[in-house]
C-alpha cells in the first residue's frame, strides 16, 4: 500500500515474489462454484470473506478430535480443547503485536467488540455533557453504540466531517477534540468508501487530549498489517469473517491496564474467580469478559485463517490488491456515466460507484446473473451516503484472490446493465 | 441480455422506471402516504383524491430501482377510476404474481401489471415491486403517515 507510517510496506523477503493468485485460489474450494452457469466472481469480500481450505479444515478437526468445554474440565479432550481456544488467543496477540495476550479478548465481531467497551468503559466513565468523538465515516455499529450510551448518559456525540474524496477533514477532528473528549472511535478502513484514516496521527491528537481512542478494524485487518502497539490506540475490534475466518467470531484488543479496570460485560460462568449469593469476585481479563461457553471453534477457525493470512503476508496481500485497485478504478473511470464514490489517496481496494440511469439494486441483480457478487445499498453507512448525496451505491470489495479477469468481467457485466436501461 | 433478466426487465419496465408516468404531486390528494423500504433506501410517496370511494386521481413521487419505480408508475395507471374494492382486488392479484401464486382474482385485469410476472424468480426484488402497493393500500384504508415494506 502506498501509505503513511500504519501501511508501510517493509521489504522483507516475502515482498520478493509476487502472489500466485492462482494456486491461492485453489485453498478456496467456494471459488470454483458455479452461479447461473457461468464461474463466481466474488467481488463482495467487505461484507464476508471466503474461507481457505485450512479453516475448514481446522473446524472439521476440532470436531473430530478436540471438542469438549474449557477451562473447567481435567479430561484429555477438554485439556485439548482449552489449548486451542488459548492458543488462539495468543495467535491472535502475535497477529495484532499485542503486548500481553490477555489483552485480547473474543467476542462475536466487531460489533459486540465496541460494544462492549461502550457498556463497560464507556458507562464508567462516560457521564453527563462528556464527549464521544467518531467520524462520518463509521459504519453503523460505530455510531449506534455510541449514540445508545449518550443517551443514557446525556453526553454527546460528535462528528468529524469528511471532504468530497471521503477524508475526514484532520483539522475539524483535532478542533472537535475537547477537554470533555472521554472516547474517540473511527474507522481504520471504511467499509463504505475504502478511506484509509491515518489511525497514529488521529489517536495521538486525541491522547493529547485525554481521550481513549478505540479503532474499528473490521475492514483493516484483511487488508494491511496491524499493529496496535505501533497505532497507539487503546482498543482495536475485528471479526473474524471478514478475515477469511468464521462468522461470530471476533476480537476485541484492549489495553490491559484499562480492561483492568473496566467493569465486566456480562455476567455468567468463566467470568467469575468465586460467586457467594453475597457477592461475586470477577475474573482477570480477558476471562472478565467472556462469561459463559465461548465460541470455541470460533476461535480456532480465526487462528487458521490469521496462520493462513499471515503465511501469505499481509504486506504481500495489500500489494497485490493496491494493484487490482489501480486496475479496477481506471477500468471503472473509463465507463461513460459511473463515477467512483470515495478517492482518497490512502485507499483500501473498495471501489463504491453509481451508475448513470441504473440503481443500484438493479446492477447486482443484473451483475449476478453474470456470475458477479457486488454488494449494493447503503453498505450499513447511511450518513456516508447522505454526505455524498447518493440513495446508495454499488460496491465492488477486492480480496488477494481477486483478478484482473474478474475485474475485467465486472466492466463486461456493467455494459450489460447499460444495455438493459440504454 | 439473457432470457431471464429479460423476462425481470421487460420493456414496459424499463420505459416506465425512466419516464414514469403521473410523477407529480396532488395538491387537492386527501390521501398521501410515505412508504419505505428500509433494506435498500428505496422511498415513495403515493398521493390519492378519493371520491365517493373512486380513486378519482392518484400520483407518486420517490427514489428507487427501477422495478420499484416502474411499479409505481403502473400502479397510477391501473389504479385512475377504479373503485376501493377493485384496489383490493389488484392489490391481491398483483401480489399473487409477484410472489409466483395465480392471481386470485379475474377482474379487475392486471393488464401490463402483467409484465412483474418476471419478479417472483427474483424474491429478493419482491420488495421493490410491492412497495408502493403496500404504500397505496395503507394510503386507501387512510392509516397513518408511513409505511415500510420490511
Amino acid at each position: 500500500m502506498r501509505t503513511g507510517t500504519e501501511l508501510r510496506i517493509e521489504a522483507g523477503p516475502e515482498m520478493k515474489t509476487a502472489l500466485d493468485v492462482q494456486k491461492i485460489r485453489q485453498d478456496f474450494p467456494i471459488l470454483r462454484e458455479l452461479v447461473h452457469g457461468t464461474p463466481l466472481v466474488y467481488l463482495d469480500n467487505a461484507a464476508t470473506t471466503q474461507k481457505p481450505q485450512a479453516v475448514i479444515n481446522a473446524l472439521v478437526r476440532y470436531y473430530t478430535n478436540a471438542n469438549a468445554n474449557v477451562h473447567r474440565g481435567v479430561h484429555t479432550l477438554s485439556e485439548r480443547a482449552s489449548a486451542l481456544y488459548e492458543g488462539a488467543r495468543e495467535t491472535a496477540q502475535r497477529f495484532l503485536n499485542a503486548a500481553s495476550s490477555a489483552e485480547i479478548v473474543f467476542t462475536r465481531g466487531t460489533t459486540e467488540s465496541i460494544n462492549l467497551v461502550a457498556q463497560t468503559y464507556g458507562r464508567a466513565n462516560v457521564g453527563p455533557g462528556d464527549e464521544i468523538l467518531i467520524t462520518a465515516l463509521e459504519h453503523h455499529s460505530d455510531i449506534v453504540p455510541w449514540q445508545m450510551l449518550a443517551e443514557e448518559k446525556g453526553a454527546r456525540l460528535r462528528v468529524a466531517p469528511v471532504d468530497d474524496r471521503g477524508e475526514v477533514i484532520l483539522e475539524e477532528f483535532e478542533r472537535l477534540i475537547g477537554p470533555r473528549t472521554r472516547i474517540t472511535a473511527l474507522a481504520h478502513v471504511s467499509n463504505a468508501l475504502g478511506t484509509v484514516n491515518p489511525v497514529r496521527r488521529m489517536a495521538g491528537m486525541a491522547h493529547r487530549a485525554g481521550s481513549v481512542v478505540l479503532v474499528d478494524g473490521a475492514q483493516a485487518a484483511p487488508h494491511v498489517k496491524v499493529n496496535v502497539q505501533e497505532l497507539g490506540c487503546d482498543f482495536y475490534a475485528l471479526s473474524g469473517h471478514k478475515l477469511y475466518g468464521p462468522t461470530g467470531i471476533g476480537v476485541l484488543y484492549g489495553r490491559l491496564g484499562l480492561l483492568e479496570k473496566m467493569p465486566p460485560y456480562q455476567g455468567g460462568g468463566d467470568m467469575i474467580r468465586v460467586v457467594t449469593f453475597e457477592k461475586t469476585v470477577y475474573n482477570d481479563p480477558p476471562h472478565k469478559f467472556e462469561a459463559g461457553t465461548p465460541h470455541i471453534e470460533g476461535a480456532v477457525g480465526l487462528a487458521a485463517a490469521m496462520d493462513y493470512v499471515s503465511g501469505i503476508g499481509l504486506e504481500r496481500i495489500a500489494a497485490h490488491e493496491q494493484e487490482l485497485l489501480e486496475y479496477g478504478t481506471r477500468a471503472l473511470e473509463a465507463i461513460p456515466g459511473l463515477r467512483i464514490i470515495g478517492t482518497a489517496p490512502q485507499k483500501a481496494a473498495v471501489l463504491s460507484f453509481v451508475l448513470e440511469g441504473a440503481h443500484p439494486h438493479d446492477i447486482a441483480t443484473i451483475l449476478d446473473r453474470h456470475g458477479i457478487a457486488i454488494r449494493a445499498g447503503h453498505h450499513c453507512a447511511q450518513p456516508v451516503m447522505e454526505r455524498f448525496g447518493v440513495p446508495a451505491t454499488s460496491r465492488a470489495s477486492l480480496a488477494f484472490y481477486n483478478t484482473k479477469e474478474e475485474i475485467d468481467a465486472l466492466v463486461k457485466g456493467i455494459h450489460a446493465v447499460q444495455e438493459v436501461f440504454h | 441480455m439473457s432470457s431471464d433478466l429479460k423476462d425481470l426487465y421487460q420493456q414496459v419496465i424499463v420505459d416506465h422506471s425512466k419516464r414514469p408516468r403521473n410523477y407529480r404531486v396532488i395538491e387537492q390528494a386527501n390521501r398521501r402516504v410515505d412508504g419505505y423500504n428500509p433494506l435498500c433506501g428505496d422511498k415513495v410517496t403515493i398521493f390519492v383524491r378519493l371520491e365517493d370511494g373512486v380513486v378519482k386521481d392518484i400520483s407518486f413521487q420517490g427514489a428507487g430501482c427501477a422495478i420499484s419505480t416502474a411499479s409505481a408508475s403502473l400502479l397510477t395507471e391501473a389504479l385512475k377510476g377504479k373503485t376501493l374494492e377493485d384496489a383490493e382486488r389488484l392489490f391481491e392479484s398483483f401480489h399473487d404474481l409477484v410472489t409466483g401464486l395465480q392471481p386470485a382474482h379475474e377482474e379487475p385485469k392486471l393488464g401490463k401489471l402483467e409484465a412483474f410476472s418476471g419478479v417472483c424468480d427474483y424474491p429478493t426484488r419482491v420488495k421493490c415491486a410491492t412497495l408502493a402497493w403496500h404504500t397505496l393500500r395503507a394510503a386507501l384504508k387512510g392509516e397513518g403517515e408511513s409505511v415500510s415494506s420490511e
